[in-house]
């Protein structure tokens, strides 16, 4: 499965690290009262902290300490009962403090392990360097007027983790598993939403290549502005390209940080004097160090829900999933909780199928999730009992599915509306099978003569004359019986 | 007596408890006083028509009787670095053109709980950053008092505006914060009591942040038993300030027993400096003169880093500036000076709004944190102040309170030291090691310079312990005998 870039003078390595930004889930911000909704009218959701006013003071929000342990023991990470804030100093409009309350020196957490479900099924770890707090700056508008830009502070002093992997990461392919997984794990945690799309979970690629062998890793680039899973595969394929044209036209790649321009397709150097930032970290005085007891991180430890990998191996392990269709089902704590109420009381791999083939491809057809799915789990279920009873065959239970994607009715009344109930009395079976042999006895004939496989055909003539409600079972016993003589 | 300016704090309270005065003439006696005296220049902004209606309320209460506290209908000044609300607040800086706060500084919320009456906000040096208050933008304050040769004097910084304004009988009580000694060296100039409280006392929540783990807010009083009633009004836990400690206010008052017998005074040997002048050192021995006559036993102590605390203060609270004067960047409120862009307005606006105190301040804590020099500066010079910190804790196994010189010299004439920062910084030498500790201190005024000036000497305690601070200032107090008024009266 390795990714290996052909270059006119060899064979090139990827090396991919993460910086993923995620908004904690919380109802206030990390050092004040105000709300965090997203959404709100501009400037609406603003303390006096939030504005940086003369004289406030930031008092850390429990909540988000609670979060960010969470996040930590959902990424398998070593807790630091003591951290340190820091000021990170820069001038921006949207940054009312002139700094941002971060934590360089002294993080919460420490090293972790993701495990990435990769497409053929098998898994890899991914180790995790650390998991900082932070407060998010607020958001500059530079469209609204021709002269001027306008800023709203909603965002400011809002809650983040920043989660920096290790540079584990070695193809787009190993980006996409990682932020998949990693979205999967903070919504399962219930400490973030990871919705791109929002700016609530962003990323920055820290790409470098080298040649397959060498041990040294080369300069990187850190790319900025990735706003989904499909761009950050993107922009790591294009700044490999880029970096390995430049190495091989004899140049060389800085170290510097880029902007990824989706419409273009490609990376491009920010100003220089953008990123010679000096950021001057230094402890912040207004805050004394975050000191949490081992007792309230096992309190937290104690409630962690099941977390995807657990609930996988389970479904391997007590449902005889395959590992590619236990990471399917479980990637989405929505979908592994529909697929469970789904399972109960049936057939667990049947019910795995049902619901990655045929309601997955419904789904993705309509261009809805699993909550606003046109087939509830109940119906689903529904349909599954009628199956197992016999009450509807496979075949007639697809056409079943389809009516129920399309209307959302219940899979039994749909099956009495249209009589679609099998029909497993033999006599009406076999009454039906005569009638085909003896209108078509030349193919009697031949499976008489030796082509076995013409009884497939027997089997679609007597389905289509019964309206497809013969049961299979039954159908197949019977003709092979008449058709022997 | 003849002039309601001429009380203190208690025995104005006093005299409103017997009913010989209402809160409404008391404030009024001052307000008549600070508009009489602005050539002293120790006001930004006066408020005289919010003191007189909140002395009609307090008169109101105590009618009622509901008084709020012994603070109920003394007028006091305010530090302009205090954010009040409704209420212009400069921070004695041209950036803060205009900024009227929609809220009020815990610790003016607190005296105004407890009753006091804001007269108005007094001058300081521009973001408390200096040691003669010359460096605000609306201009420097005189000293009430004048020494022989009639010239203008510095009352000593920053919190110069509140010290003149006690020292003149302009208020009863003043608040001051104290950074590196912004209430005691003030205090000792002008002729007062300034109480820099342990730091962790009183909120910062609402001050306009100079260096945030220094800063503390204090008293500036005539006496100090007022220092003890004024403290007691605005100290207390604040859960808006992180760095607030969750600690009981005592009676600070009832802690006045005038009795030191036993008590353990340290004389910390390397306060006694190279060319220090005579007087002072005269003062220092009186001083301990006085308490061996009252009573306590005089220890040698021992604090070996000092000599370390001013160049370690003059890297740590410029380098919490650095960060906490960002915020004014003429986005949001205050001073904005148009630029073409965005960097252009930042660089005409701070160019415009600071003065050069505060722009060399900010440019020395940059440096400070700067990669590559972060380890040499600011790294360092945290582990120094541990080890200064350590240095205290050590001396109060042994000692109850320390008495040392509170300023170096007496108060000069302004412009002096001008151009030369350092010399400037020298004010500080004595009373930055116990900033830097967090330790709580006090400046009593117990002696007048060959000049006619008067002079202080600082009782420094354990953290927490104002109580035995007070109590040692009340007898020191009383033993000096200090009652001259500048001017020459009383």
């Amino acid at each position: 499965m390795s990714y290996i870039l052909a270059g006119e003078t060899g064979d090139w390595e990827v090396v991919i690290g993460l910086e993923v930004h995620a908004q904690i889930i919380s109802k206030s911000k990390l050092f004040s009262g105000a709300p965090t909704a997203y959404g709100a009218a501009p400037n609406t959701q603003v303390s006096l902290v939030d504005a940086a006013m003369p004289g406030m003071l930031p008092v850390i929000n429990e909540y988000c300490i609670e979060q960010a342990v969470r996040t930590g023991l959902g990424l398998r990470a070593e807790i630091n009962l003591v951290s340190v804030f820091d000021r990170k100093n820069y001038f921006y409009a949207d940054l009312p403090q002139g700094y941002q309350i971060s934590q360089l020196y002294h993080p919460i957490v420490g090293e972790g392990t993701v495990i990435l479900d990769l497409a053929d099924g098998s898994t890899r770890e991914v180790g995790i360097e650390r998991l900082h707090m932070e407060q998010d700056a607020g958001k500059s508008m530079h469209d609204q007027d021709p002269k001027r830009s306008f800023i709203d502070l909603n965002r400011s002093g809002t809650a983040l983790m920043e989660i920096v992997s290790r540079p584990d990461l070695k193809s787009p392919e190993d980006v996409g598993a990682y932020l998949r997984k990693l979205r999967s794990i903070l919504r399962y945690l219930g400490t973030c939403d990871g919705n791109m799309d929002e700016g609530s979970m962003r990323c920055d690629v820290n790409v470098s290549v080298r040649k397959v062998g060498e041990t040294e890793l080369r300069n990187r680039a850190e790319v900025k502005n990735v706003n989904s899973v499909r761009f950050a595969m993107q922009a790591v394929e294009i700044e490999a390209r880029r970096q390995i044209e430049v190495y091989e036209d004899g140049g060389d790649v800085v170290q510097e940080t880029r902007l990824f321009d989706s419409v273009k397709g490609e990376t491009r150097s920010m100003r220089s004097k953008e990123q010679a930032h000096d950021y001057r970290y230094f402890p912040d005085p207004d805050l004394l160090p975050l000191v949490i007891s081992q007792a309230y991180v096992d309190a937290i430890a104690e409630s962690l829900p099941e977390l995807p990998d657990e609930r996988k191996q389970r479904y391997m392990g007590d449902f005889g999933l395959s590992s590619y269709d236990a990471g399917v089902l479980v990637a989405e704590r929505d979908t592994a909780v529909y697929y469970e109420s789904v399972a109960s009381g049936h057939d667990p791999k049947l019910a795995a199928n049902w619901v990655i083939t045929n309601l997955f491809a419904v789904l993705k057809d309509k261009g809805v999730g699993i909550t606003d799915s046109p087939i509830s789990a109940v119906n689903m279920s529904k349909l599954l009992d009628l199956l197992a009873d016999d009450t509807i065959s496979g075949r007639i239970a697809k056409d079943v599915f389809e009516i129920m994607a399309d209307t959302g009715k219940d899979p039994a009344s749909i099956v009495a509306e249209k009589g679609l109930t099998q029909i497993t009395d033999s006599g009406a079976i076999e009454a039906a099978i005569d009638k085909v042999i003896a209108d078509n006895p030349a193919q009697v004939e031949q499976f008489r003569s030796g082509n076995e496989k013409i009884a497939g055909w027997f089997v679609g003539q007597v389905m289509q004359s019964t309206g497809g409600k013969a049961n299979p079972g039954v159908l197949n016993k019977l003709l092979r019986e008449k058709l022997k003589g | 007596m003849a002039k309601l300016t001429n009380h203190t704090i208690a025995s104005a309270r006093d005299g409103l408890a017997s009913g010989d005065f209402s809160a409404v003439e008391l404030v009024q006696a001052h307000v008549d006083a600070m508009s009489a005296a602005r050539d002293l220049n120790a006001f930004i902004t006066e408020t005289p028509e919010i003191a007189i209606e909140r002395a009609t309320e307090s008169d109101k209460r105590r009618a009622g009787g509901a008084c709020a506290g012994p603070m109920d209908g003394i007028p006091v000044a305010v530090k302009d670095l205090f954010c009040t609300d409704g209420v212009l607040t400069t921070a004695g800086s041209h950036i803060l053109d205009g900024f009227v706060p929609p809220y009020e500084s815990t610790v003016s919320q607190n005296l105004r709980d407890a009753g006091a009456v804001m007269l108005g906000k007094t001058n300081m040096d521009e973001f408390a950053m200096g040691s003669a208050n010359v460096t605000s933008y609306y201009g420097n304050v005189v000293n009430p008092w004048k020494g022989k040769d009639g010239k203008d004097l510095v009352p000593g910084g920053s919190s110069g505006g509140s010290a003149a304004a006690v020292s003149a009988r302009l208020a009863l009580g003043a608040t001051g914060t104290d950074t590196g000694g912004s209430i005691r060296q003030p205090a000792s100039f002008s002729g007062i009591v300034g109480l820099k409280p342990t730091y962790g006392r009183c909120s910062r929540w609402g001050i306009a942040a100079f260096a945030s783990s220094l800063d503390q807010a204090g008293p500036m009083t005539r006496t100090v038993r007022d220092a003890a009633i004024m403290l007691g009004a605005m100290a207390g836990h604040d859960a808006k300030d992180s760095t607030s400690a969750p600690v009981d206010v005592p009676d600070f008052e009832a802690a006045l027993s005038g009795d030191i017998k036993g008590l353990r005074v340290g004389i910390p040997k390397e306060y006694r400096m190279d060319g220090m002048a005579p007087e002072i050192e005269a003062l220092w021995a009186e001083g301990i003169d006085m308490m061996k006559q009252a009573g306590a036993e005089i220890v040698d102590a021992s604090l070996p880093n000092t000599r370390h605390a001013l160049p370690t203060y003059y890297i740590i609270a410029p380098a919490e500036a650095s960060a906490n004067l960002a915020r004014y960047d003429g986005v949001r409120y205050g001073l904005r000076v148009p630029g073409s862009s965005l960097d252009e307005m930042y660089a005409n606006t701070r160019s415009e709004g600071f003065g050069d105190e505060v722009k060399r301040r900010i440019l020395i804590g940059t440096y400070v944190l700067s990669a590559g020099f972060y380890d040499a500066y600011y790294r360092k010079a945290q582990r120094v102040r541990k080890l200064i910190a350590d240095d205290f804790t050590k001396a109060f196994e042994d000692v109850d309170v320390l008495l040392t010189p509170t300023a170096p010299s007496e108060a000069f004439a302004i412009g002096e030291k001008m151009d030369d920062p350092v010399a400037m910084y020298l004010n500080d030498v004595f009373t930055v090691p116990a900033s830097l500790a967090g330790l709580p201190g006090i400046s009593v005024p117990t002696g007048l310079s060959g000049n006619g000036l008067p002079l202080g000497l600082q009782l420094l305690g354990r953290p927490f312990d104002e109580e035995t601070v007070l109590r040692a200032a009340d007898v020191l107090e009383s033993a000096a005998g200090f009652d001259t008024v500048p001017g020459g009266e009383g």
